[in-house]
């Protein structure tokens, strides 16, 4: 057997023109060519975190967390001296605290109860109607939901830039994202287990409350903790609503900032350089943990 | 929106869209969307351009080289993680980073502009364009690609032409997806394409998106200008709808 088949090869190798080390020779360049590019495309995410704990770690001190960002003139005369710019970005986090916490609390109810709506009506027309909706909110550029929010709330609700606008604005982001994250994972519930439900006599909402739910609950867990991660980052639309503030605010019809935003008006000042990256890392960190979080409770799911 | 878009559509009518003056002076205000139409699209498709053969080879090394490996899963976890990046922190590391590379090697004097809003927009929808092509190169069925083999085939044309046709519209459908995202990005183009309200001239020149140009100039805008400038918001968000659609369509024929 061995022997018949090695005595066809030759054959084939002495009769026709042998163009079998040129294409040995294209298929290794193409997948050096696919390692090259692949490594490029890694060390790019590396270097950009890298760049940021690199620099931003020097600023990083309890002042950082506690107090509220710094002035110009304040920032102006530190570096002067030589001195660390004072103050850190307690305004921006705790503004940034806030509007994920309202827009949690617009977004996840609506965007869960959506997500049982269409995961139960199935291939319904009505159903694919606010599928397609979905779909068309999640491409909307953040900057135009910005503009959108803009002109609902600012200009007819609170009148002027406000906590609750951001907060609307970053839920409506946060929607689509929740919506589809809670119907694919209520989708991978095995039949079999509703249907045990539902033969044992339970009401239909007890069903969705004590069997889907807490059965798909670390999936509707990841959704919602990528949609923050997702959010947290946002800064166009936030530039349209919540304007910023140099103090700490609770009140959910004045101005608040949020971090990225706070790293867009240091970027705007030549003075506060150092601030910058301080606060970038701290963004990044927060972010990537959320992430990296989601990621860690999905894969816990699948094990 | 719509609403809030009129008083520009009828002092301009359907001379917004080719116009390019944008004049903000008081009394001789002219405005027209053009430049931004121009530059948006420009950089958009450069991105993509560049993105391409960096998600493509991204994509086959997760999906088809090393397939179900630990090197594949690191490769994509990092990948993933590019995608939560804040689009501000590419904007900053752009603006730090590669715009004085981009000035060391001679491109462009300030770094500023088209070229560099690109590259930094190519790395931002890389992993958009990634996931979802290497998730339809994996469902090219591997019976298709043993039998290629089996006819002793190299990997590179069982890839060339067994993979890529299989998967063609899904990898198509991923790249339209991206390209809807680099349209509507807005902090890191705006941070690094120049804002100069003009036609872009070449790779290097400065310009404006239509993202950019809301994003610069709302905070300042009242009565016409607010007008156009939500105008242009709409047109943006009518251009990526249908971007979006195209991809979604050829996603929904494929499954």
């Amino acid at each position: 057997m061995d022997q018949t088949s090695n005595n066809i090869k030759i054959n084939a190798a002495e009769t026709l023109p042998d163009h079998s080390i040129q294409r040995k020779a294209k298929d290794r360049l193409f997948l050096l060519l696919v390692i090259v590019l692949s490594v490029i495309t890694i060390s790019i995410v590396v270097f950009i975190i890298g760049t940021l704990v690199f620099k931003g770690f020097r600023q990083i001190n309890w002042a950082f967390f506690t107090q509220v960002a710094p002035d110009t003139f304040q920032a102006m005369m530190a570096k002067a001296n030589g001195e660390i710019i004072p103050g850190g970005i307690a305004n921006g986090i705790t503004g940034s605290l806030y509007l994920v916490f309202l827009s949690s609390i617009f977004a996840i109810p609506f965007g869960l109860l959506i997500g049982v709506f269409l995961y139960e009506s199935g291939d319904t027309k009505y159903a694919n109607v606010i599928r397609d909706i979905t779909d068309v909110l999640q491409g909307v550029p953040s900057i135009v939901i910005g503009i959108i929010v803009y002109l609902w709330i600012v200009v007819h609700v609170t009148h002027s830039y406000s906590v609750l606008a951001g907060g609307v604005s970053l839920a409506i982001m946060m929607l689509p994202l929740i919506i589809r994250s809670t119907e694919e994972s209520l989708k991978m519930i095995p039949d079999t287990l509703k249907e045990a439900a539902i033969a044992l006599g339970t009401p239909y909402y007890k069903v969705i409350l004590k069997v889907l739910i807490p059965t798909s609950l670390s999936g509707l867990v990841t959704g919602i903790l990528l949609a923050i991660s997702r959010v947290l980052g946002e800064t166009a639309p936030l530039m349209l609503t919540i304007l910023g503030n140099p103090g700490i605010n609770w009140n959910i019809t004045k101005p608040v900032s949020a971090v990225p935003l706070l790293v867009w008006q240091f970027y705007n000042d030549p003075n506060m350089v150092d601030l910058i990256w301080s606060s970038t890392l701290f963004l990044m960190g927060f972010v990537l943990i959320l992430n990296l979080t989601s990621k860690w409770v999905a894969a816990r799911r699948n094990a | 929106m719509l609403r809030g878009s009129i008083p520009s559509f009828q002092h301009f009518g359907w001379n917004f869209l080719i116009s390019t003056q944008w004049d903000p002076t008081q009394g001789k205000e002219q405005y027209g969307a053009l430049p931004f139409i121009a530059g948006t699209l420009f950089t958009s498709i450069l991105a993509l351009l560049i993105a391409l053969p960096m998600a493509f080879s991204t994509s086959l090394f997760v999906a088809e080289y090393f397939r179900n490996t630990r090197m594949a899963s690191v490769v994509s976890t990092m990948v993933d993680l590019l995608a939560g990046i804040p689009s501000i922190i590419y904007g900053l590391w752009g603006f730090y980073i590669l715009r004085p590379f981009i000035v060391l090697i001679g491109l462009s004097p300030q770094g500023y502009g088209i070229f560099t809003s690109s590259l930094i927009l190519a790395i931002m929808i890389i992993p958009y364009a990634t996931s979802l092509s290497s998730t339809t190169i994996q469902m090219v069925p591997n019976e298709l690609k043993e039998a290629a083999y089996s006819l002793g085939a190299t990997r590179l044309e069982v890839i060339r032409n067994v993979i890529i046709p299989n998967a063609y519209s899904g990898i198509t459908a991923s790249y339209i997806l991206a390209f809807g995202r680099a349209l509507g990005e807005t902090m890191a183009v705006t941070m690094l394409i120049g804002n100069a309200n003009i036609l872009p001239t070449g790779l290097f020149s400065t310009g404006n998106t239509m993202a950019s140009v809301i994003a610069n100039q709302f905070g300042e805008a009242s009565g016409l200008q607010l007008s156009a400038l939500i105008e242009i918001g709409l047109l943006l968000f009518l251009i990526t709808t249908i971007v979006n659609a195209i991809g979604k369509f050829i996603i929904k024929k494929v499954v």
